[in-house]
């Protein structure tokens, strides 16, 4: 799939999505270049985990485009050679490891299981490919035929990289992939999430509410707050230079050596319980 | 499966044996029978145990022991035919309930509860009057009576395993429907199917032992140990109540073993899901 | 800010510090049975908390944090066995029953991570907070109204006897939780449990319950134990903080020596391990292998030798104990050596 250098791998346009009365995601728009990373930011309510959805296709837009490698996808695939030929094009790592595993299957089966899907081949072929995945996610043969509860944390998150980089997507969308992971963890896999960038040219489109995590992954940065960019732009400029009060206050809520939290709203002005 | 049952206990265990002592019964029973359990000698009937002859005669002259023996057979097949036709039958709608959600689950589970309605004796009555008294018409009148009892059990534990990140991501790589329930949502909760399929037994049993006694299932003459109850019944007050009791106490046993290896095996699939 | 007397794990309150402790740990160690086989989840574990101050405890999965927090009020699984003791205002917890167990219960109040797993759904606010007043306490239902609204004023909650009526469910995380706190303060308690309060809220939420909760301990003169896997969360609001490794306390520091000065490789290996909001790094430096709980941890040997970068022979030869050193303490051979080469050396 050549494409012409620099035009974009992801590109979404005048996005919105309604569940009946409340607007999740109100007119966003982005654009994400080959090798390059995008972080969209947000606390719960802010509509970050639905556009993720909707870019891997799980929910529909309510209006507004969407297309992954130029290929459209605002509407949701008409077959399954369709839905395969987009699994190909953007997959996506959830939050938790410990149910983001069929529970029933071996690494290496579940790997196995993606390469039959999309690249067919011999058995030796994919065994091999097998191996390589396990490889390049950090995990060695004994662990790529356990079952998941013999497996970390950190682990399964490896397990669920591989198993989503099996399909050799151009998007990886890391749905808060290393929120649930101990520190110590999280930082190998950051490091490990980092080195597949560079070997593989995957571009990542990391759903956060962490803001050291994005400075350490994403090159660009779109904060959203109640379903609309407020602030977007490179990384490094808007976490030193935040323009929005909203990710100023974002900013000065993260707690570091020195920090002493801020009490800003007052009585009531929270708001009320949402789809939480 | 017997790790299964070895962690559930003594009962478990027990209720295991019992199990597989009826269904080798079932199996052998003519072969083991000593007596011939069809030819009738009015001559001989009632008298009590013997002689060779541990349980005595029944009504109509017949070893009971070789009855018994012989009767295993319909006993324990008319349940497994319910269980094995209700419970895919079952599984198929709660998955496909499931995985489809919407309206599809609306539809299906509304045709459930519809079906649920009708008792199962009600249903046995009303096939023997479409295709005549016997096993086969009272096997499908329980299927389907207990059809909808399996897929709504079911129904909750697939809805569970389809919004699970591993099904949505299989989605996501674009696997087929088909692949991801066969594959994946089905063997997850195996366990409860197992379970599930092991309680029902025991109720089948009974009522198809229900549905005999009353003539509408089994018919006489035939060993089954429901016709056996309703065949002896009036040895019971006449004081002659071998027969019949022996016939029944040999339901209960395999009832109550069903029961109980299924509950615990219930309790224990319930444990792993938590 | 002059560092507090070092923390003793001696029954003699002897060292200079203005009050005798309010909360006593020494040597805890619990076993819990697992499939059969006795476990130990805490090893020796000793602090101690004066009145009105706060000691952070922060650890990874299986340090033990939140298990230390739920032996100290006494809600450990049937069938745990209990080493050591737990001394709050010079009683001995374990040993208490009856009326003395409920006083120690509005004295030492809780909060959890998951406020809608400690609610009943089914219950109204204004009920689920006076309880403890009505029936531990005797309060008139009018009298426990009116102090539960008062409570929630002061946490910033607003909308008078409607708030009572309402349920959990109409209220978000963020201020079931300040409810949760509210509820806590009803009883004027002295000591405050609080296990990972936030971890489950916003970032910026986060703040706005800290700033309450920093408000009331100190406008109320409670002492806190906060349990937090955020290292720079605990030493932003605590006064010391303790680090747990495998079922160990492994440090204990003044809260503002902790990240320039830490005394264990474990704690400033963990600082490390954070990405920086501020740059990013080429790499971030991850500690090798993975957390250990404390039934993993071998039994003679310091259990973070194996992805320690200063480990020696001597670090797997014994067990090391716990190490006073200028204020703090450290649960490392090399503590002495290594004394100022730990800490970060840019901000």
């Amino acid at each position: 799939m050549a494409e012409i250098n620099g035009a974009p791998v992801l590109e979404a346009a005048g996005l919105r999505k309604e569940f009946g009365d409340l607007v999740a995601v109100d007119d966003v728009s982005l654009r994400v270049r080959p090798a390059r990373s995008l972080a969209i930011v947000g606390e719960s309510g802010s509509g970050k985990t639905t556009i993720a959805r909707m870019i891997v296709g799980l929910e529909r837009p309510t209006s507004g485009t969407i297309s992954a490698c130029g290929h459209d996808r605002s509407r949701p695939a008409r077959s399954l050679r369709d839905r395969r030929r987009r699994g190909r094009e953007v997959q996506i790592v959830f939050q938790d490891p410990y149910t983001s595993l069929d529970p029933r299957q071996t690494a290496e089966d579940a790997i196995d299981e993606v390469l039959r899907l999309h690249h067919g081949g011999s058995d030796q072929r994919r065994r091999e490919r097998t191996a390589e995945l396990i490889d390049l996610v950090g995990l060695d043969a004994r662990q790529s035929r356990s079952l998941p509860r013999t497996l970390s944390g950190g682990q399964r998150q490896r397990v669920a990289i591989a198993r989503a980089l099996a399909a050799e997507p151009r998007i990886l969308i890391l749905d808060e992939s290393v929120a649930a992971l101990d520190v110590s963890i999280q930082a190998q896999v950051l490091n490990l999430l980092a080195d597949i960038r560079d070997e593989t040219g995957v571009s990542y489109v990391l759903i956060s509410h962490d803001l050291a995590v994005v400075r350490q992954l994403a090159d660009e940065v779109l904060v959203l707050y109640r379903g609309r960019v407020v602030e977007s732009g490179s990384t490094a400029r808007v976490l030193d230079d935040p323009q929005d009060s909203y990710t100023r206050r974002l900013r000065a809520s993260v707690p570091r050596p020195g920090w002493k939290p801020i009490r800003s709203v007052s009585a009531g002005t929270e708001q009320e319980a949402s789809n939480q | 499966m017997l790790t299964s049952v070895r962690s559930t206990g003594l009962a478990g265990i027990a209720s295991a044996a019992v199990i597989t002592a009826a269904t080798l019964v079932a199996v052998f029973g003519p072969l083991l029978a000593p007596y011939n359990s069809d030819l009738p000698n009015l001559s001989l009937a009632w008298i009590g145990p013997g002689g060779g002859h541990l349980l005595g005669f029944d009504v109509q002259g017949r070893d009971v022991l070789s009855r018994l023996l012989v009767g295993a057979r319909t006993s324990m097949l008319g349940p497994l035919v319910v269980v094995i036709v209700s419970v895919i039958t079952g599984v198929g709608f709660a998955v496909v309930a499931a995985w489809r959600r919407g309206t599809a689950d609306a539809v299906i589970s509304s045709g459930l509860d519809i079906l649920f309605a009708f008792p199962g004796i009600l249903l046995a009555v009303l096939a023997t009057a479409i295709f005549g008294a016997g096993l086969p018409a009272a096997a499908i009148a329980l299927s389907i009576a207990y059809m909808p009892y399996v897929a709504r059990v079911l129904r909750g534990a697939a809805l569970r395993e389809r919004s699970q990140p591993y099904v949505t991501a299989l989605e996501v790589q674009g696997a087929s429907a088909s692949s991801i329930c066969l594959r994946h949502l089905v063997p997850n909760i195996l366990p409860l199917i197992v379970a599930q399929a092991t309680i029902l037994f025991g109720y089948a049993m009974v009522d198809l032992a229900a549905i005999s006694f009353l003539g509408l299932g089994v018919q006489p003459p035939k060993p089954d140990w429901g016709v056996m109850i309703s065949e002896n019944q009036t040895g019971i007050v006449q004081g002659y109540p071998l027969p019949a009791l022996t016939a029944g106490l040999c339901i209960v046993a395999v009832v109550i073993a069903f029961n109980v290896l299924g509950e615990r095996l219930f309790e224990r699939a319930q444990a792993e899901r938590g | 800010m002059s560092e507090p007397a070092a923390a003793s794990t001696t029954a003699a309150p002897a060292q200079a510090g203005p009050a005798a402790p309010l909360l006593e740990v020494d040597g805890l160690t619990v076993r819990l049975t697992v499939k059969g086989a006795k476990r130990p989840v805490l090893r020796d574990v000793s602090l101690t908390i004066r009145p009105g101050e706060a000691l952070g405890l922060v650890g990874e999965s299986g340090s033990g944090k939140s298990m230390t927090a739920r032996a100290i009020d006494r809600l450990l699984p049937r069938g745990a066995e209990v080493d050591g003791s737990i001394r709050y205002d010079g009683h001995d917890v374990a040993a208490l029953s009856g009326t003395g167990l409920r006083q120690y219960r509005n004295q030492v109040a809780m909060i959890f991570q998951d406020p809608r797993a400690h609610t009943n759904p089914v219950r109204r606010i204004g009920d689920f907070m006076t309880e403890a007043l009505r029936t531990n306490l005797g309060v008139h239902a009018a009298e426990a109204n009116r102090r539960a609204l008062e409570m929630l004023e002061q946490v910033g909650i607003g909308g008078g006897t409607r708030r009572l009526r309402q349920h959990p469910h109409e209220l978000s995380g963020g201020m079931l939780q300040r409810v949760m706190i509210a509820t806590a303060l009803l009883t004027e308690p002295r000591l405050l449990l609080a296990d990972e309060p936030t971890t489950a809220l916003d970032v910026t939420t986060q703040s706005e319950v800290m700033a309450i909760l920093d408000d009331l301990r100190r406008e109320f003169g409670l002492a806190m134990l906060f349990i937090t896997h955020d290292l720079e969360l605990a030493a932003a609001i605590c006064d010391r903080t303790a680090v747990m490794y495998a079922g160990q306390i492994v440090e204990v520091r003044s809260s503002a020596l902790l990240h320039d000065d830490p005394l264990h490789p474990y704690t400033a290996a963990l600082a490390a391990a954070r990405p920086d909001i501020s740059r990013t790094a080429a790499r971030l430096l991850a500690i090798p292998g993975r957390p250990l709980s404390a039934f993993e941890a071998p039994a003679a040997e310091c259990a973070f030798a194996p992805r320690c970068g200063y480990a020696q022979d001597a670090c797997l030869a014994a067990l090391p104990d716990l190490v006073e050193l200028d204020g703090g303490m450290s649960r490392c051979v090399r503590v002495r050596e290594l004394r100022g080469r730990l800490g970060t050396s840019d901000g």
